[in-house]
């Protein structure tokens, strides 16, 4: 029996706003002493109220947009509630059956389309250090605004996860709306991962899906998710094959033993009882805001890497790479703009920035194209110092002369080279080789 | 009906002495039995109201405003350590 | 008339005209405090120091004619922007006030003090009040009765045997008792209303997000409406006028204009259209009440209202929708309370708070959800939908508060349904999110009754003005009870 993985992926994106979702307190907890970004409402204090961050649900829609989701023109945010001590309200506002985004798609390579369920808004929750028979509680992340992104079950494999991952990652920092530092917890990621028997499909060309999934907790690098899939897989395919089901559960990847732990299992799935936040009045979108974001939305990844390649003659492996980040990409737009009134084309820009990497940050894009000209550049020389060198040259090389003369004319690329080496100045090659031929034929 | 209290205690991360259970179960269920009288109203094509006032799309500007300081934000809390809140150890993640 | 006893009107041209001083007012108030609250239980926190202090600044800043207490950066300003200046009033304890133990008549938050002002705290010291002390309350406001504190009950001044109403209890019985000027409430179910009419006072409850919720412990999130007791209609409108506002940190308050409200007080009601509903009238109301009503309805027709009989059909839905409503929202409001950041533990919490955080969780779990809290949703649309229907036909609505007079103590407190039934006539004013005022209708055997006055959204100039013309021509709110 083979098995097929059926993966569906969530993830949570940090966006990088200047307060947090529901309060003026700053969102930048990184590295901060403890609980001195709070405030009565992120804190949870009796009577604090929330009071929606506009840009935040601006930028959410405008990951939903790059992610060709349909935006309804009706959205409200809901109360999901537990209780967990990095949770001071006892609920997280989060959004339930009317998020912001629904309904889009995101293409890989070899036209693997996968499908994006949902893009909502949410509120991030303190965070939780372990000391000993303690557990210490910092509440400076409690609040900030986080996007969940999730996605239909549809990939197949590691690779499909790993390249939606990056792609992912590259949109929303071309978006400017998040850094997406998975070391910094920027991004977050939890897989569901099933098995399906090879051989099932329906009729109606959907694949049958298996009636459990095991959602998998703290992977925090891409390397991980590699390891934590193929952990999984093989796993669920050992008690699949003995004739059992794997249990529908929560597990943990543990980095130390290269394994998914069980976790607390739950005798039923979370309650979380969600009902409408009566705190915040729903929003109510008109078309033209949301062209308006979708206007603010730059060229993305895909569509400016296939730019390069169409407009400028580039390969997709030389576009891929200068469109890796936004900042690259315009640097070298900038600099082919500039190119251009010098006659150096992008292909030589390109070589020179993938090859000599250049540090964009330290050198302006003027100045590369000053440095490539420089290195190509020749210096015309006068005529009598040209005839003079000739001579000289010629002279030391009565054999290649002679050869010439009998007709051998491919050997005038031995006597440039030797004028070019012996002077070692950037010399014209076709005045050069002109001369060289007059010299030859009038002597 | 019968409400399983101790289910819904747990949910609800409130501790009910065993002794205690019956005499809830009682007074739920009184209230529940009562409450069903909504059953009786005719509600098919009427939306559902989880607000009155009618406001749509209140935020803010994305601006930061002064937070507590560190020992107003513990200052109500009776186990802290370093600036932190501390609690017993949490043994699931 | 002693100074405790005086109207903030009355108080306001007091201190103006130099009769007397803040502290004077101030000490009068705290002195009938030491007096009674032992007894009647009326103060969980008397804030005497605090209390002193705004009132020395009051009066420094009566004496230069310009706004002058310590720390304030509204210092330098003129006195016409502070109508309360030097007057004592009293907090409901479910107001955060900055520094001051603010409990939520709880056990849970016996030693919690607040790190900041609710935003209707701050207004009303802006405008000088004075802090007296913060009032007792049935736990986390889960009460008709005020039996449900865990500080205690508070008693009824008119009778010592009997409930104030909840569950702001705690104010009303401070001002019928003459320990403050004015007191704040908050009415999510009719907890204004209910324990005004009980105590001889005028209760109001604004229109839902007329008056910031930001700082005020929550109840029931889309209920919760921030009022206050007054002495008098006119004391109402004053306060109305400091309180009502759009406030940033609230996102559920509407920036509709703050009229001045104390503008129509005298214009009279003839002509206005007052619909009496049928459902309330029929519902088996206490013959004392019965007769009352009556007469206060041939006292609005004198007055030259035209009464009209109207329908609310889906009143006898409202008890049910509520405590599906409530409960649900309660259930999650309080959930924060888990001794981590403040209070105690959830131990702590006592046997009402448990009873409605557990009925509330069921209702909003899994399976249960459409068939309660969407289906009390759906009601409430069609509650609001009567309202809607009837203010077509008349300007305001004119029905009791309570069914029954004031009830003694220990009557209903073994029998949740029965104390959850009293509210039958004011919880549709809070799922419709509509204004109300409670004004005093006379009294049976010694203990006071009241009428309440429902409007519009927005409606509460009108309140004011059908509230002010039936108290100036019946007089019931210059009685006093034997303290």
């Amino acid at each position: 029996m083979i098995y097929k993985p059926v993966i569906g992926l969530e993830v949570h994106v940090e966006l990088k706003t200047k307060s947090k979702m529901f309060c003026g307190c700053s969102a930048d907890y990184f590295g901060k002493k403890p609980n001195t970004h709070t405030c009565p409402v992120c804190l949870g204090l009796p009577g604090a109220l929330p009071v929606p961050n506009k840009k935040a649900i601006e930028w959410c829609v405008m990951i939903g947009l790059a992610l060709n989701c349909n935006i309804p023109l009706f959205s409200k945010f809901d109360r999901k509630n537990y209780f967990y001590p990095d949770l001071p309200k006892g609920y997280q506002i989060s959004q339930y059956d009317q998020p912001f985004c629904q309904k889009g798609f995101i293409e890989l390579s070899k036209e693997k389309k996968i499908g994006i369920t949902r893009v909502h808004m949410e509120e991030d929750t303190g965070k939780l250090l372990h000391q000993g028979d303690s557990t210490l509680i910092d509440f400076n992340r409690s609040g900030v605004p986080l996007v969940e992104i999730v996605t239909e079950p549809d990939f197949e494999s590691a690779i499909e996860v790993v390249e939606y991952l990056k792609k992912l990652q590259q949109i929303v920092r071309y978006l400017g709306v998040s850094d997406a530092d998975m070391e910094k917890g920027g991004m977050r990621l939890e897989p569901n991962i099933s098995l399906r028997e090879s051989n099932t499909t329906n009729t109606t060309n959907k694949q049958i899906l298996p009636i459990y999934k095991v959602e998998v907790k703290n992977i925090n690098s891409f390397r991980f998710v590699e390891k934590a899939i193929a952990y999984e897989t093989e796993r669920q395919k050992e008690i699949l094959e003995s004739g059992k089901t794997p249990i529908q559960e929560t597990r943990g990847w543990d980095e130390v033993k290269n394994r998914t732990v069980s976790q607390r299992i739950k005798e039923e799935s979370m309650d979380y009882r969600y009902f409408p936040e009566a705190d915040i009045p729903p929003i109510r979108w008109v078309e033209s805001q949301i062209s308006n974001l979708k206007s603010q939305i730059p060229e993305l990844p895909d569509a400016k890497s296939n730019r390069f390649k169409n407009e400028l003659s580039l390969s997709i492996y030389d576009s891929d790479i200068l469109t890796k980040d936004k900042e690259t990409a315009d640097y070298f737009e900038e600099a082919v703009k500039v190119g251009k009134a010098h006659d150096i084309n992008p292909k030589q820009i390109a070589n020179m920035l993938i090859n000599k990497k250049i540090n964009i940050k330290n050198v302006l894009p003027g100045h590369l194209i000053q440095s490539i000209l420089t290195s190509t550049q020749t210096t015309a020389i006068d005529e009598n110092e040209l005839k003079k060198i000739v001579k000289e040259i010629l002279e030391k090389n009565p054999k290649a002369v002679s050869d010439y003369k009998n007709g051998k004319i491919q050997v005038i690329g031995f006597l440039i080279g030797q004028v070019k080496q012996t002077f070692k100045q950037p010399l014209d090659t076709d005045q050069l080789k002109k001369a060289i031929e007059k010299f030859i034929n009038t002597h | 009906m019968k409400i399983d209290v101790g289910h819904i205690a747990k949910l609800a991360n409130l501790e009910i002495k065993e002794s205690e259970k019956e005499k809830f179960q009682k007074q739920l269920s009184s209230v529940l039995q009562y409450v069903d009288k909504l059953q009786e109203v005719d509600t098919k094509d009427v939306e559902a109201t989880s607000q009155v006032t009618g406001l749509e799309n209140v935020t803010r500007e994305d601006e930061t405003k002064p937070s507590l300081t560190q020992e107003e934000a513990l200052s109500n809390s009776k186990s802290t350590h370093n600036g932190f809140f501390k609690v017993k150890a949490i043994l699931d993640e | 008339m002693n100074l405790n006893q005086l109207t903030i009107k009355q108080a306001q041209e007091g201190l103006k005209s130099k009769k007397f001083s803040s502290i004077e007012l101030t000490k009068a108030c705290l002195k009938q405090i030491k007096k009674l609250n032992p007894k009647i239980n009326a103060f969980i926190t008397v804030c005497e120091k605090e209390a002193i202090e705004a009132a020395e600044n009051a009066d420094k800043s009566l004496a230069s004619q310009v706004f002058d207490p310590e720390g304030s950066d509204r210092r330098g300003e003129t006195l016409e922007a502070r109508p309360l200046l030097g007057i004592p009033i009293a907090f409901k304890d479910l107001f955060s006030t900055k520094g001051i133990k603010t409990t939520a008549g709880s056990k849970v938050l016996n030693d919690y003090i607040p790190v900041y002002d609710a935003t209707v705290v701050g207004k009303l010291k802006d405008a000088g009040a004075v802090i007296i002390g913060k009032t007792n309350l049935d736990a986390w406001a889960h009460g008709s009765s005020g039996e449900n504190s865990d500080f205690g009950a508070t008693l009824n001044p008119w009778n010592n045997e009997f409930v104030p109403g909840g569950s702001s209890s705690g104010s009303p019985a401070a001002l019928s008792a003459d320990m403050c000027i004015a007191s704040t409430g908050t009415d999510t179910g009719g907890s204004i209303r209910l324990p005004a009419s009980f105590c001889n006072l005028v209760g109001l409850k604004p229109t839902y997000g007329r008056v910031s919720r930001n700082g005020v412990l929550a109840m029931v999130s889309s209920l919760d409406s921030i009022g206050h007791f007054t002495r008098t209609v006119e004391d109402s409108a004053i306060l109305l006028n400091v309180t009502a506002k759009k406030d940033d940190f609230d996102a559920t308050t509407p920036g509709v204009d703050v009229q001045n409200y104390t503008k129509n007080l005298n214009k009279g009601i003839k002509g206005i259209k007052i619909g009496v509903p049928k459902e309330y009238v029929t519902k088996g109301l206490d013959k004392h009440v019965q007769t009352k009503f009556e007469e206060a309805l041939k006292d609005l027709e004198e007055l030259g209202a035209i009464m009209e009989e109207i329908s609310l059909p889906h009143t006898e839905y409202g008890i049910a929708a509520y405590y599906i409503i409530q409960p649900a929202e309660v259930s999650s409001n309080l959930a924060r309370y888990d001794g981590i950041r403040f209070g105690s533990g959830r131990e702590n919490f006592g046997g009402e708070a448990k009873r409605r955080i557990m009925l509330g969780t069921y209702t909003l779990s899994a399976g249960y959800y459409d068939a309660y809290y969407k289906k009390a949703m759906k009601v409430r649309t069609l509650i609001i939908k009567d309202f809607d229907t009837v203010f077509k036909k008349v300007d305001a609505i004119f029905a009791p508060v309570s069914p029954t007079p004031p009830w003694k103590l220990g009557e209903k407190i073994n029998d949740p349904l029965k104390m959850y039934l009293s509210d039958i006539f004011t919880v549709t004013a809070n799922l419709a999110g509509i204004p109300g005022i409670s004004v005093p209708m006379g009294f049976s055997d010694g203990l006071p009754i009241g009428m309440q006055i429902l409007g519009p959204q927005f409606s509460e100039s009108l309140l004011f003005q059908i509230g002010s013309a039936y108290e100036q021509a019946t007089e019931w709110h210059k009685r006093k009870p034997t303290l």
